[in-house]
């Protein structure tokens, strides 16, 4: 095998990713489905590796969601997009990053239409200097979150306090790694590792120390579609994908799913209650669920941070059983309490799944 | 069970992998001559059975091969043996005894 060939071709899956001087812009999703995640970036980002990350007030939603369920059109998507853009330049950075996949998609999309098509992209300057009077400049690089993370995989693994290693069978802890539709399906080239081979939390889990399983349906979308979810009459087509997966999956015994995707953890997580409750089924051993990461919590854990500060708390298959097996300890008396003490009121307690 | 409001759609896709392939393994070994159909459906063209009734006896080897036994039990109830299906096989498939054979093979195996 001429390995100097694969190392050429390899080389066209890379993306450029930005060194320093971020501006982040959040997701209007994930402090919902997520709270500690987008914090735990700007922990590690600023305290771990010194990195300049901006983030400003004004930043709204892109409209990405709405935009995907057919009710914004894109020359108003556009334009708020470019207002962000604009929000960018007058703070002084050319790196954008944001935290969101659909956000990530949808910028991707806009600048290569506007790189095929300049008018467009002149009557969105137009729009928006009439609406707003705001001008811009278009981002020198635009990486999504968990491309920083990549970026800085190996630095995190040499500060990091734990592995991903099983510590009761001294096993990798074996993960199913799940990318986005929107971070490179849409546009190949904007992502590590292209359509065909996204290596970008594959990168992460075999640096850290675990291994990935490769399973048949692992492609297969999440199950959120958009529409598929927020029509409740179509719900049950975002279920089954997820079920779909499941099903595939199981068999490999997997430990954890890492995602990078506001969709995907919120519906990996959510939807084995929905099944557990509806079918009974659950997936992972003795009644427990496999439980669904994201890349900043997964991150966070290897750091040592504190569970319930990255807010493993509000993941509906709880998080214990794999903390267990890498060791990291947690105090459940704390789990449902705020920093000061205070109670954030407990779930109730599912039927079939395990509670901790 | 917990009602949501929203169903679950059952997988279509089929699991080669999970399919019991146990009643075309025995057919091979007991009428070898199945191995040499190609799949061009002359026997169904022919089949008497098939001008009354819903009936494709091509549409069996398929399922047969791949491993979904459950439909063929009323499936095989529809031919009459009159064995117009073999005189036309250009393979020389001996159709009828794969069919006797198919039938044993659903009281043996289920
Ligand atoms: S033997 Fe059965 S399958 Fe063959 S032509 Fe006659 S009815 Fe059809
Ligand atoms: S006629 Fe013979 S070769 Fe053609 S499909 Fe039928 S059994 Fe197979």
């Amino acid at each position: 095998m001429k390995i100097e060939g694969k190392r050429r071709i390899w080389k066209d899956y890379q993306k450029e990713i930005a060194e320093d001087r971020y501006f982040y812009v959040r997701s209007c999703v994930r402090q919902n489905f997520f709270p500690g995640s987008e914090r735990t970036f700007l922990r590690i980002m600023k305290d771990e590796l010194n990195k300049d990350v901006f983030e400003n007030a004004a930043h709204t939603t892109c409209s990405g969601i709405g935009y995907h369920s057919d009710i914004v059109p894109f020359e108003t998507v556009m334009t708020m997009v470019a207002r962000q853009f604009a929000l960018m330049t007058e703070s002084g950075y050319e790196n954008f990053t944001t935290s969101c996949i659909t956000s990530f998609g949808l910028y991707t999309e806009i600048l290569e239409t506007w790189q095929h098509f300049p008018d467009v992209e002149l009557r969105v300057r137009e729009h928006l200097k009439k609406a707003t009077g705001r001008e811009f400049i278009v981002p020198k690089n635009l990486s999504h979150a968990s491309d920083v993370i990549f970026k800085f995989r190996k630095e995190i693994a040499n500060k990091a306090k734990f592995k991903l290693i099983n510590k009761h069978t001294g096993k990798p802890i074996q993960v199913v790694e799940h990318i986005g539709c929107h971070y490179s399906r849409m546009f190949p080239s904007k992502g590590v590792g292209g359509a065909e081979y996204p290596y970008v939390l594959v990168g992460m889990i075999e640096d850290w120390g675990g291994e990935v399983i490769d399973y048949p349906e692992r492609r297969h979308c999440c199950g959120f579609g958009f529409r598929q979810y927020l029509v409740q009459a179509n719900r049950g087509y975002s279920l089954s994908c997820s079920k779909k997966k499941f099903d595939s999956m199981a068999p490999y015994k997997p430990d954890c799913i890492l995602t990078n995707c506001p969709g995907c953890p919120m519906f990996l997580d959510r939807w084995q209650y929905a099944l557990s409750e509806m079918e009974g089924i659950t997936y992972g051993e003795n009644g427990q669920g496999i439980p669904v990461l994201t890349y900043e919590e997964l991150a966070g854990m290897m750091l040592g941070y504190n569970p319930w500060d990255l807010g493993l708390q509000v993941h509906q298959v709880p998080v214990e059983p794999l903390l267990d097996k890498i060791g990291i300890p947690y105090n459940p008396e704390q789990k449902f309490l705020t920093l000061d003490g205070m109670s954030i009121g407990k779930p109730e307690t599912p039927t079939f799944l395990k509670f901790y | 069970m917990k009602n949501f409001g929203y169903t679950i759609q059952r997988d279509q896709s089929i699991d080669i992998d999970q399919n019991d392939r146990r009643i075309v393994n025995y057919l091979l070994s007991l009428e070898p001559s199945f191995n040499l159909c190609l799949g061009c459906g002359s026997c169904t063209g022919t089949c008497t059975a098939g001008h009354f009734v819903d009936f494709n006896i091509r549409r069996v080897h398929t399922l047969l091969r791949r491993g979904e036994s459950k439909q063929l039990k009323t499936e095989m109830k529809k031919c009459m043996f009159c064995g117009k299906c073999q005189l036309v096989c250009p393979r020389g498939v001996n159709l009828r005894n794969l069919i006797i054979t198919i039938q044993r093979a659903i009281e043996q195996i289920g």
